[in-house]
């Protein structure tokens, strides 16, 4: 028996198609626990359809996946208790209050002391408890994202995926936003987020997978001072895709 | 199974908490059935020696179209806000989805006709009684449902899925059809519907469609 602990997410020979199209291709990932992923990669590189396998919402056509070592085809409700995922949209009702959105997930995934748990994540992502009462749609941009983001974090799950979350956020949301990816990967959980932004990225990834055309093409360290290849990397996926 | 419960009610409160706060699909559903009822009363002369062998056939047909119109709207919606994509990777077990939308559906269904059947007794004329009707009528909404949810599950990911979902639940619901409409003849006293297990078929219906639908619903959901 190794000491080595539990990765929080592996990947083998992930792929994923789409009629005739190919979405990604043949890709293995390992990823460990306290882990800021950058998903980087043009508009079509598979960032999307990655994330989307990895939060199990979508089933790769050929490959296997582990989470925290659970076989997700023998155990898939018990892996999905271990994911978050916020794509493109909130994932919330419109016609519900943010606090009747997590009364809801908090349900479905069987999170204890409810009640306790939604203060907490509400306060995490520093959603006032008034914005919190009035139904989702009446709410802005900003504050809907901070409430897709309670709940995705509400049942604290092991590995949390994002999917451009700083996309119509100011400045300053981004930059809380940050502060978020950051704390909440401090606390050995892995946190993956796919963007565009390669200088955004640099601000909370120490690692980042570039796509480009459903193929993983480079896992290189972020950190302060990025990798030499990593940028280069980047245009040339960008370039491809051009 | 208590998880599983707590599941299903979860859901099916959710999607009836929405309802009640928009009552989008009870609206739809009530103004189209009733624009059917009114307009077959005006458009044929229907006498009272006639009305109990016509009426349930136009009952039904006012109640069967609204299930494309209303009902079946529900996982397009879920579709295209992004949460159906959440409750497939939500620890729940994929028949729960399924069975809390044939509730929810249900629900919606039995609510309207709460307006909708008085209406018809006026409107036509009619002796009803509500203990032989009742259970026609949820018979026929439960499987009307069932196979709603399921094919409309199905079409949320197609692109022409407004016109696919009639064109699909049609053929598959004449059996339905024609038991319930006899049903509610032999129930409106009916001497041509009498001899017949209709609400033996109705059942066998329901049941057949709603073991598919938990059998089936984790591939339908399937992108």
């Amino acid at each position: 028996m190794s000491g080595e602990p539990t990765p929080a997410l592996v990947g083998a020979s992930l792929s994923r198609r789409f009629g005739t199209r190919t979405a990604l291709r043949s890709t293995d990932l390992r990823l460990a626990r306290g882990d800021r992923i950058a998903l980087l990669g043009p508009n079509g590189a598979g960032k999307t359809t990655l994330l989307r396998i990895l939060a199990l919402a979508l089933s790769p056509t050929t490959g296997t996946l582990r989470v925290a070592g659970i076989d997700v085809k023998r155990e898939a409700p018990r892996a999905r208790r271990l994911v978050g995922f916020i794509s493109h949209k909130t994932g919330l009702y419109d016609d519900l209050t943010a606090r009747e959105n997590l009364q809801f997930y908090g349900r479905l995934y069987g999170v204890e002391a409810l009640e306790q748990s939604i203060d907490r994540t509400l306060s995490e992502v520093a959603l006032p408890p008034t914005s919190a009462r009035v139904p989702v749609r009446t709410l802005s941009r900003g504050m809907q994202q901070r409430a897709g983001l309670a709940r995705a974090i509400l049942h604290e799950p092991a590995v949390l995926l994002m999917d451009e979350p700083e996309t119509g956020l100011d400045p300053q949301a981004q930059e809380w936003l940050v502060g978020l990816v950051n704390r909440w990967a401090a606390a050995d959980r892995t946190v993956v987020v796919a963007t565009h932004r390669l200088d955004w990225a640099q601000r909370f990834a120490d690692r980042a997978l570039v796509l480009e055309n459903g193929s993983l093409k480079a896992d290189l360290p972020v950190g302060a001072s990025p990798h030499p290849l990593l940028a280069e990397a980047y245009r040339s996926a960008v370039e491809a895709a051009w | 199974m208590r998880t599983y419960l707590v599941q299903v009610c979860a859901l099916l409160a959710k999607d009836l908490q929405i309802e009640f706060r928009t009552r989008d699909t009870l609206t739809a559903i009530l103004i189209f059935a009733l624009l059917v009822l009114v307009t077959f009363n005006f458009a044929l002369d229907i006498r009272p020696e006639i009305a109990d062998a016509v009426g349930p056939g136009i009952l039904w047909i006012a109640v069967v179209f609204t299930g494309p119109v209303g009902i079946g709207r529900t996982f397009s919606e879920e579709r295209d806000r992004g949460t159906l994509e959440l409750l497939v990777s939500s620890p729940v077990d994929r028949s729960a989805i399924f069975l809390s939308k044939v509730a929810s559906s249900m629900a919606i269904m039995v609510a309207a006709q709460g307006l909708l059947v008085p209406a018809f007794v006026g409107l036509f004329n009619v002796q009803l009684e509500p203990g032989a009707i009742v259970p026609v009528l949820l018979l026929g909404d439960l499987g009307l449902a069932a196979v709603t949810t399921l094919l409309s599950a199905m079409a949320a990911h197609t692109r022409a899925r407004e016109v696919l979902l009639p064109v699909l639940i049609f053929p598959i619901i004449v059996p339905l059809l024609i038991a319930v409409v006899q049903a509610t003849s032999l129930v409106l006293g009916s001497e041509l519907a009498r001899d017949r297990p209709w609400l033996g078929l109705l059942v066998a219906f329901d049941a057949i469609y709603l073991s598919l639908g938990v059998a089936v619903f984790e591939y339908v959901v399937e992108e």
